[in-house]
């Protein structure tokens, strides 16, 4: 139920609706796009980033948020700390439970390589769960892997690895055929057509949707496949460092178990972190999308393990976060919205920028229109705009929202929103992290051994990732790594003996800086209790009574 | 008590917090920190499978705490975990007749159709419909009714045939997918097309391309209407 100083402008926006149904708000230059971008775009405000002052990637930028859990000490002291002996020995260990994770432990296991998976949450309780919108691949008459490439670089700001683009579109046809088998049920015409559609910074309609669940189709089908296949996972236990041997490979990871407390480790031959993005960070204040785990633990983890950024300073804000009711603030109102033709508008009705273009320059309008011009509805959390979803069902007929966007539909009315009536309001929300770990097409780090995949990778999305890309992503990049770390895993016959050798340098290099020793990371989780119960994990007890005794020497 | 705040009571617990917060939200506020019964915040997870009454009634009632907005006098309780079966399979060797379900899951004809399923469902899924549709083997039907269903969980918890229902409707929505389903036919023509490096001239070029020839191509790009 909208409050009743929206009423004024929920009329505008009805009394202009029939006249904009079908007026078309003209594409921006190439000049245009720049200039709003860096004009409003969240990434171009300066004083909100930082160059990061340790370890390889030193000077480089990034958010003030990020760069504070770079810059950070880990819980374990490398001088005192006796890594116990494994609990697990394996061939591939993969941290993250999430589409990338689940992929790559699917594929590794099809090499027949003894894996183990471990993840924080629930497997599935990841950004991979919540995509909606859909999964791009170029597989119409119409389309090509080199269009597909064309869209991608032109997102991305040309800035892309060409190598990982290259992997991305021609793995593509491939991936969407291997959901076809394990189950996943796409919108499709009856003769087995798929029903795609257009995406932001698309030029071909080759996002395909399961309706509004996307992600979670996928990632069910994939975690049930992954159960069938009995592969061994451990869940509720998150990983807090990488274990190197004394020459500099990966040998395995410290862990902990959430519910217990107990610190234990894994040794392994090869290692794939997949442990997704970091929209909890609240990077500028901005509210997120992302699911409860998403603290950026794995950049941090192979940070600090030797592994090289890229592109750490592109945060994705997605144009259309919920601005109101505020209970889901920030949650994602996804772009086939936009795409089935629901126009944003201002406070007075009135159109403002073209709904395609790509999310860096939507968000940018929208900013613009909220805070330079003005036209923004206000609210209690700041304000936002209008985005028109009756047209929707002008377009296509009633009854398209509930079958097409059930998820939204069903997110608002339970706090008295029809958006099938009425515009629901929107405002950017932190949503994908475009950089991170740079890797090459099989995912391998510049540390041997050590392999990334999915949202925590960075290069093939440039500096802004096209929507339904990353679906594509996890999945092209799991399998991906999960073979390759598979096959390599072969080549090795014994592994090294574990050591946290590389935290030293570290600490040391921050110990200079002068940065306290109570900044510690990886984050694990938020923490959105009031300020008078924050403060250590109960979880990590063990390691900060370790901590306090280490403090008194 | 300050109009803004609400009485809840978290396992019998009495809390006062802001009452424009979800029960997710209330429960941190008192203090907690979940570690399970939140997964993804946004209603696609499951996780947070919630059982309330009000604490005059004896009517249960669900929710999920991400997408609910607390009120006083809410008695609640999660249900982080429940121990559903799943039967394996492999999903490629299995067919989509009229018994497969009934064979993974057997306990699907002990429902009696007392709708506890249908009625506890925090997504207004029609829960004993979809089972009796399993139960028929009428697998399109069993994909229509379950498709929003974000396996929390719930109805199996209610359930007194001991159905895991969640897992009946995935088992029958991925033969669905897999076997019922028409695969994409301009899919098969793209894999071959791939097979044949039918694109990767093409493809090659572009990346030997410059940046500034890009941008001319990215600029000119014809956009399907
Ligand atoms: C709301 C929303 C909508 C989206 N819509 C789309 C879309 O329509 N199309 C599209 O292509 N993309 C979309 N995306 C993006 C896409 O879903 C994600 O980028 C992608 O799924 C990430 O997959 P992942 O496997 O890398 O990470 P995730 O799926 O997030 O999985 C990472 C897992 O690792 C776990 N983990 C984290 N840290 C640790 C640790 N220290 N130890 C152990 N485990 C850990 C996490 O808990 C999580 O389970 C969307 C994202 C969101 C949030
Ligand atoms: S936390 Fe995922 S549904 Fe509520």
């Amino acid at each position: 139920m909208y409050p009743q100083e929206f009423y004024e402008s929920l009329k505008r926006v009805e009394a202009t609706r029939k006249a904009r149904l079908n007026q078309v708000f003209p594409r921006l230059s190439m000049e245009e796009r720049s200039a709003l971008l860096e004009k409003f775009h969240p990434d171009y405000k300066k004083e909100t980033m930082r160059e990061i002052s340790v370890g390889i990637s030193k000077g480089e930028k990034t958010p003030h948020e990020f760069a504070d859990l770079l810059e950070a000490y880990s819980y374990l002291d490398p001088k005192r700390f006796v890594i116990p002996a494994p609990k697990y020995e394996v061939d591939v260990l993969i941290i993250g439970g999430g589409g990338a994770g689940v992929a790559a432990a699917l594929t590794a296991s099809e090499v027949g390589a003894d894996v183990l998976l471990v993840t924080k949450l629930r497997i599935g309780d990841a950004n991979t769960t919540m995509a909606q919108g859909g999964i791009q691949a170029a597989d119409k008459e119409n389309d090509s892997p080199a269009i597909h490439y064309l869209d991608i670089m032109g997102g991305g700001g040309f800035k892309n690895i060409p190598e990982l683009v290259r992997a991305l579109v021609n793995d593509g046809p491939e991936v969407i055929r291997w959901l076809e088998e394990l189950g996943v049920i796409f919108d499709k015409a009856e003769d087995g057509t798929m029903l795609s559609i257009h995406g932001g910074g698309t030029s071909r309609k080759r996002m395909h949707p399961c309706r509004d669940y996307t992600g979670a189709e996928i990632m069910r089908c994939l975690k049930d496949e992954f159960l069938d296949r009995k592969i061994k996972y451990i869940e509720y236990t998150a990983s807090i460092e990488l274990l190197k041997d004394n020459v500099g490979n990966c040998v395995g990871a410290v862990l902990v178990n959430m519910e217990t407390g107990e610190v234990f480790t894994i040794k392994s031959k090869t290692t794939i972190l997949a442990t997704g993005g970091a929209g909890r960070l609240h990077i500028q204040g901005f509210p997120t999308s992302n699911h409860y785990g998403a603290t950026g633990d794995g950049v941090v983890l192979a940070y600090r393990a030797g592994a090289k950024l890229i592109y750490l300073d592109t945060i994705q804000y997605h144009p259309t976060g919920v601005a109101f009711p505020e209970q889901i603030l920030g949650q994602l109102i996804t772009e086939k919205v936009r795409g089935l033709g629901a126009q944003l508008v201002n406070a007075y009705g009135e159109q403002f920028i073209y709904e395609l273009e790509t999310r860096d320059v939507v968000a940018s309008a929208i900013i613009r229109e909220v805070q330079e011009r003005q036209k923004g509805v206000v609210t209690s959390t700041g304000g936002g705009v209008w985005l028109d979803t009756p047209l929707i069902e002008m377009k296509f007929g009633k009854g398209t929202i509930q079958k097409q966007l059930p998820a939204m539909y069903r997110q608002f009315i339970k706090f008295g929103i029809d958006m099938t009536q009425e515009p629901v309001l929107t405002y950017p929300t932190q949503h994908y992290q475009n950089g991170g770990i740079l890797c090459n097409e099989f995912g391998e780090t510049n540390v041997p051994n050590l392999y990334v995949a999915g949202e925590v990778s960075g290069g093939v999305h440039g500096r802004n990732r096209l929507m339904g890309n990353s679906l594509l992503d996890v999945l092209v990049f799991g399998r991906r790594a999960g073979r390759h770390a598979a096959e390599k895993s072969k080549e090795i016959s014994k592994i090294g003996e574990p050591t946290l050798l590389h935290l030293i340098d570290y600490h040391s290099e921050l110990k200079k800086l002068g940065i306290p020793e109570s900044r510690r990371s990886p984050m694990i989780l938020p923490d959105y209790r009031p300020q008078e119960f924050r403060g250590k994990f109960h979880f990590l007890s063990k390691l900060t009574e370790f901590n306090a005794e280490r403090n008194n020497i | 008590m300050m109009k803004d705040f609400a009485r809840i009571y978290i396992m019998g617990k009495e809390y006062q917090v802001p009452r424009h917060l979800t029960i997710l939200q209330a429960i941190e506020h008192a203090g907690f920190l979940f570690v399970r019964g939140c997964g993804c915040r946004g209603g696609f997870c499951g996780a947070c499978a919630t059982v309330y009454r009000m604490r005059d009634s004896y009517k249960l009632k669900v929710a999920l705490a991400c997408q609910t907005k607390i009120e006083d006098g809410m008695y609640l309780a999660q249900i982080p975990f429940y121990p559903g079966n799943k039967a394996e399979h492999n999903i490629a060797s299995l067919t989509p007749t009229t018994e497969t379900l009934c064979m993974l899951y057997p306990e699907i004809m002990r429902c009696i159709s007392c709708g506890s399923c249908s009625k506890v469902c925090p997504q207004d899924i029609k829960v004993m419909d979809y089972i009796n549709a399993a139960i028929r083997g009428d697998y399109k039907k069993v994909v229509e009714l379950s498709f929003d269903c974000i396996m929390c969980g719930l109805c199996a918890t209610r359930c007194p045939a001991e159905i895991v229902h969640y897992y009946v409707a995935l088992a029958a929505r991925r033969i669905y997918g897999a076997h019922i389903m028409k695969k994409a036919p301009h899919l098969d023509k793209r894999l071959q097309e791939m097979k044949e490096k039918k694109f990767d001239p093409e493809l090659e070029k572009l990346m030997r391309s410059s940046v500034e020839d890009l941008k001319k191509l990215y600029a000119s790009r014809d956009i399907e209407p």
